[in-house]
């Protein structure tokens, strides 16, 4: 485990000092206090120029309305997420899907925190090369179903890094990339959230050295149908801490993370190639993995709803499946002396499990047939040639220089 | 409106009858500058500044406007000199560098009449740029709002309720938003099926502006008025002009898969057709379907359009209130689809 954001804290200050700049490049200084600051901030987002700061004061900002950011190359730097840092508070939103909306390439984003948005907390689309760096996105109350539905929400972009951000609250997803190729999310923190880190519908992304904890599931690897980018693959989860993720289901009913068990650790559905290796799980009630295929009606001739090549690697188990929140999985508990093997496969699909844990299977090889007809058995995965292992996520270096 | 089209009239007649000094008209080097004045007066689009007397251009209303708080909206297009818009062969209107779309928002009953802001949309050569002014107190010129604001206003709507609310005037950003097309700025109701030229404008006035008026024959039914099409199809001129700038492959919620453009097929799954949430959050208000045929109480498009809530509302931006008639239509178009699976 190596937490490299927090380390490097002591010197990013001075790294941000001695940033490389275009001569014209210049600061632009927004205080929390001055009169109508809502304005005055989004003033400021869209007067500034590509390679300018927009600089946080420290304070808590009380905003009624959304900004947005559609000026490529710009920094919003801040005092800081925590106490006494730079601190956007939307407990007041009158308007706006989310309290910060960023529609260009080559945005930063560091230091400071979104509280209680209405909507989503941060979101980027179609914003290549965005990098989300020490950030926080809470609903203070905690898990709410009238929170709002992403904490960090990055979509339609290529190269995308997350790192060092803590996420807590959201009523979908904590750190969630949609449609999204050649990912990066790591050394962040997702807590009480129903999903703490979701990859949907995305390819090439390297989710690590986080920690996902008490959400209602710990780190979702999904692929939908009807999108306008589908076919997930090519996700490696690993070295990441994933345990007791017990928080119940506060997801509004209809979106597909309401189906989400209660404890469950890492899920995979209907992706292909995504590797789960070196991660410590424990304390997830319902699994510490689950590989499922997607089980609804759907209309779309082109998705492909099953799990494919999956490979579990090199994972230490705590306890899990001892409190399955799956449809008949306490029957199933029961019958097999309390608890669950932590790894479930609802049959659909392939897989790998290398790990010396049990795998219970539900035997559904066909995604039509309901759940109610499952026939729970161990099966043995650990058998197949994985495929050859996916490469490493590289990002542009520019995109590193930033948070180094 | 009348009397702004009567106003654009007298203007014209008046600059061609060789009066001894011409009205002040619009300022084109600022309009095609990259300046983005501080008052509006510096563009000379109404003469005495007086929001009800454009200084040139002509008047224009569509079939189906997208919803703003119950504002009346007053347009006109101010074209440069020598150069004409022109109607291309699937309907969108191609304006020629140096145009300005101009549209002032407002409420019969707040102001005596008069708009509380003005935006403007200009042609410039390196694209189309949205400007939001915010008409002074005095109501003598117009400020720039880069940065948006919002305006208490009281007003009656149509059926008589009155409303309070804080009406957002959108920032530059949000402009974009809705008239963004694969990120670039385009105007969003002048397309040939949806747009009326002031009807009272002669056919002289017409061919001034247009190099072929005649190609400016609207298909879409006025959303409101039952003679003019089946609830199905009035319902889809109102979704493809208050939803469709976002909901289609290259806007901004081109990630849903929800498009509803009126050349969207009406059947489709991405049509909203038993169509699961995506990325809704709290919008689904617990339901499955986007629209669930037979069923508007289980369909969370009408549960969004019918809340003011930002975490749930749609559109997301420019609507502070819910337009009542609107999702009236939308129930009916959706109770009398018939109940099929999904």
């Amino acid at each position: 485990m190596r937490f490299h954001g927090l380390r490097h804290a002591a010197t990013l200050c001075i790294v941000a000092v001695l940033a490389a700049s275009p001569a014209a490049a210049k600061v632009i200084s927004v205080s929390a206090t001055t009169p109508d600051a809502n304005e005055k901030l989004q003033e400021a987002l869209i007067l500034a120029q590509p390679g300018d700061t927009v600089q946080l004061g420290a304070g808590v900002w009380k905003l009624t309305d959304g900004l947005s950011l559609d000026v490529a190359n710009v920094t919003v730097r801040g005092a800081g997420a925590g106490e006494g840092g730079s601190i956007l508070d939307f407990i007041g939103q009158q308007g706006a899907g989310e309290g910060l909306l960023v529609t260009s390439d080559d945005v930063f984003l560091t230091e400071f925190a979104v509280l209680n948005t209405k909507g989503d907390g941060i979101k980027s689309k179609g914003a290549d090369r965005i990098v989300y760096h020490k950030l926080r996105v809470e609903w203070t109350a905690g898990p709410k179903e009238t929170n709002g539905a992403y904490g960090i929400y990055p979509v339609e972009s290529t190269d995308v890094l997350i790192d060092s951000v803590f996420v807590r609250g959201a009523s979908d997803a904590g750190i969630y990339v949609g449609q999204s190729k050649n990912i990066v999310v790591r050394d962040s923190i997702a807590t009480e959230n129903v999903a703490g880190i979701e990859i949907e519908n995305s390819y090439d992304a390297d989710v690590h050295d986080n920690i996902a904890t008490k959400n209602t599931g710990g780190i979702l690897v999904f692929d939908l149908p009807s999108l306008p980018m589908q076919g997930g693959h090519n996700v490696r989860v690993f070295e990441n801490i994933v345990n007791d993720n017990s928080t119940a289901n506060f997801a509004p009913k209809g979106n597909i993370v309401a189906s989400v068990p209660t404890g469950t650790g890492v899920l995979v559905m209907a992706n292909r190639n995504v590797e789960i290796f070196d991660n410590v799980f424990a304390d997830n009630g319902t699994a510490n993995v689950m590989i499922v295929g997607y089980r609804y009606e759907h209309k779309d001739p082109k998705y492909q709803p099953l799990p494919r090549a999956i490979v579990v690697r090199g994972n230490q188990h705590g306890k899990a499946g001892y409190a399955p929140k799956f449809p008949g999985g306490d029957m199933i508990a029961a019958a097999m002396g309390g608890s669950i093997p932590p790894v479930l496969w609802d049959g659909a699909g392939d897989a790998i499990v290398l790990d010396k844990v049990g795998v219970l299977s539900l035997n559904l090889p066909d995604v039509k047939t309901p759940q109610s007809e499952a026939k729970p058995s161990p099966a043995d995965l650990s058998k197949g040639t994985p495929p050859a292992a996916l490469p490493v996520i590289k990002l542009p270096d520019a995109m590193e220089a930033k948070v180094r | 409106m009348r009397r702004v089209f009567a106003a654009v009239g007298a203007a014209l007649l008046c600059a061609s009858g060789g009066a001894a000094s011409p009205p002040p008209g619009v300022d084109q080097a600022v309009v095609e500058s990259d300046a983005m004045p501080a008052k509006l007066s510096a563009f000379g689009l109404f003469r005495g500044n007086d929001p009800q007397t454009p200084s040139t251009g002509i008047g224009y209303t569509l079939r189906a406007p997208l919803f703003s708080d119950y504002t009346d909206k007053h347009r006109f297009i101010s074209i440069p000199a020598g150069k004409k818009a022109k109607v291309a062969a699937d309907g969108v209107i191609e304006f020629p560098v140096g145009t300005v779309l101009v549209k002032s928002f407002g409420w019969s009953d707040v102001n005596d009449g008069r708009p509380v802001e003005t935006r403007l949309l200009i042609r410039r050569a390196g694209g189309w740029t949205a400007l939001p002014y915010i008409w002074d107190a005095d109501g003598k010129d117009a400020t720039l709002a880069l940065g948006g604001r919002r305006v208490p206003v009281t007003f009656k709507s149509p059926d008589g309720e009155t409303h309070s609310i804080r009406y957002a005037v959108p920032n530059k950003n949000q402009c974009k938003e809705c008239h963004s097309l694969a990120g670039e700025i385009v105007p969003i109701g002048p397309k040939a099926r949806n747009f009326i030229l002031d009807p009272a404008a002669s056919d002289t006035l017409r061919s001034l502006y247009f190099e072929n008026p005649a190609a400016l024959k609207p298909t879409m039914p006025v959303w409101d008025d039952p003679k003019s099409g089946s609830v199905a199809t009035r319902a889809r001129a109102y979704l493809d002009v208050n939803c469709a700038h976002c909901h289609n492959p290259a806007g901004s919620a081109s990630n849903s898969g929800l498009f509803l453009r009126w050349t969207d097929d009406p059947a489709g799954v991405n049509y909203g057709i038993g169509k699961r949430p995506t990325a809704a959050g709290r919008g689904s208000g617990g339901m499955d379907f986007a629209i669930a045929p037979g069923d508007p109480a289980h369909s969370f498009l009408i549960y969004r359009l019918e809340s003011t809530d930002p975490g749930i509302a749609m559109p997301e931006v420019g609507r502070s209130t819910v337009h009542k008639e609107g999702a009236a239509l939308l129930r009916q178009w959706i109770a009398e689809m018939p109940k099929a699976s999904h």
